[in-house]
């Protein structure tokens, strides 16, 4: 496939990879923030390929992973009222809640259903007036945008019905939080998807005050060794700076329409990451301006008590300071078909990338 | 859910456009990107196109080979230049 193929060439990536043994003299880590990252890297065996001096390590970018418990047990409680209908992306519907989940409250006749897109909810809220339709918006700022066009849509359509319940946060200051707790790295792959809507611009602290490079990659293996390479020349040189590898799609200015709907419709509010906790304006909440359509101001329930699992370690592994093989669980009680945490569960989660593709 | 993947537009009806992965349609919301025309590729999230891809770009990226013997030569100067072993 056109854009696909040609960066999985075995030729360039063998070349790339002469080129980092070639240009690495130091021991460096690598974090990605990215789970779309997470699963290349796993899928197309990155690290196996690299000399042994660089580490790849995987950090808070698997949306689902880092969000809290309570949102779970929040939309299991949205799902268990009868006049609501939930609608999901499909990561979320397995995410064991204390309790239940949204594919057990289906199971027991609950109206859940997942959709591809925000504006299929539309759709499903316009045929569906005497229902509340609930949309749960997950994800960083590469999803969020489409959650805005859910809400502006719905409030230039009219639609009363339409409800958006947000857990919507923003990479940077995670990004800043783990090097303010500690966790030594020597540079960002950063996220390709969040940065093609955001621009460069977001990194230019972490590369300035917290002197790291950041360079912002595609998915593809041809992507994911010329970032690695990029980083290692400017760790080499000891420049850390903010460079684009990922050109053909991000742009250093980002999609400012789509930042103008976020602007538009989200404020942002501290918020509360699995493994790194309370982060000050890291989440995004819906502006007062467009209260009809936020499902937690507009409908009322009560939610059970947050219950954590005891002996996952996700927290840990989002912040790179654990690897789901540290983990007592994995594999043996924690698996995708019967996973113990939100890391097994999301196919972004680094438990389950790492069960799916590199279990030996 | 972050997954994007590049997706040909097919054809464009107001704000929203049939594209295509690989033979596979999909709708697709044209409603975050500007001046989008039938041929041109977009990367596709959750039903929308979030950036057209630059076919210039993609072209640059994939000269590695190129980019490799400038950036060699370059070192080479520089090590000659200051007399020191950089990499
Ligand atoms: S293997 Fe399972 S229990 Fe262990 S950290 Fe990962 S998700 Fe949690």
């Amino acid at each position: 496939m056109k854009y696909i193929d040609e960066y999985r060439d075995r030729e360039l990536v063998l070349e790339l990879i002469e080129q980092i043994k070639k240009a690495s003299t130091k021991n460096i880590t690598l974090m990605e923030v990215c789970g779309g990252h997470t699963m290349s890297i796993q899928k197309f065996g990155i690290p196996a390929l690299l000399p042994e001096n660089i580490n790849l390590i995987s950090g808070p970018g698997c949306p689902v992973c880092v969000s809290s418990r309570k949102y779970i047990d929040q939309a299991v409680a949205y799902a268990r009222l009868d006049d609501v209908i939930i609608t999901t992306y499909g990561d979320l519907i397995r995410i064991p809640g204390s309790t239940s989940s949204l594919d057990q409250e289906k199971a027991n006749g609950a109206d859940v259903r997942i959709v591809y897109s925000v504006l299929d909810a539309l759709k499903i809220a316009e045929e569906n007036k005497d229902k509340k339709v609930v949309f749960l918006g997950i994800g960083f700022e590469t999803t969020a945008p489409s959650s805005a066009v859910g809400v502006l849509n719905a409030h230039k359509m009219g639609l009363e019905n339409f409800f958006l319940f947000s857990s919507h946060k923003i990479m940077p200051p995670a990004m800043a939080a783990l090097i303010d707790e500690g966790v030594q790295i020597d540079g960002y792959i950063a996220p390709g998807h969040v940065s093609t809507i955001t621009g460069a611009g977001i990194y230019k602290d972490v590369a300035e005050i917290y002197k790291l490079g950041c360079v912002i990659s595609g998915f593809e293996p041809v992507d994911l060794l010329r970032s690695i390479l990029m980083l290692v020349r400017q760790l080499e040189k000891n420049e850390p700076k903010v460079e684009i590898e990922y050109t053909r799609v991000v742009k250093p200015e980002g999609n400012v329409k789509a930042q103008q709907m976020l602007e538009e419709v989200f404020v942002l509010e501290d918020d509360w990451w699995r493994g790194l906790g309370i982060l000050p304006k890291s989440g995004m909440k819906i502006r007062d301006k467009y209260k009809q359509f936020d499902a937690e101001a507009m409908i009322e329930v009560e939610v059970e008590k947050t219950k954590e699992d005891k002996g996952c370690i996700c927290g840990e592994i989002l912040k790179g300071q654990k690897n789901p093989k540290d983990c007592k669980l994995f594999g043996k009680v924690c698996s995708p078909s019967d996973p113990v945490g939100a890391c097994m569960v999301s196919h972004e989660g680094a438990c389950n990338a790492h069960y799916r593709f590199n279990r030996n | 859910m972050c997954l994007s993947i590049p997706a040909k537009v097919e054809s464009i009806n107001e704000e929203m456009a049939t594209v295509s992965v690989g033979g596979t349609e999909y709708e697709a919301s044209l409603q975050m990107v500007d001046d989008v025309k039938v041929g041109d590729y977009v990367l596709l999230h959750t039903g929308f196109a979030i950036q057209k891809i630059s076919e210039e770009e993609a072209i640059e990226t994939l000269k590695v080979y190129e980019e490799f013997d400038d950036f060699n030569k370059k070192l080479d100067e520089e090590e000659k230049e200051s007399g020191q072993r950089i990499v």
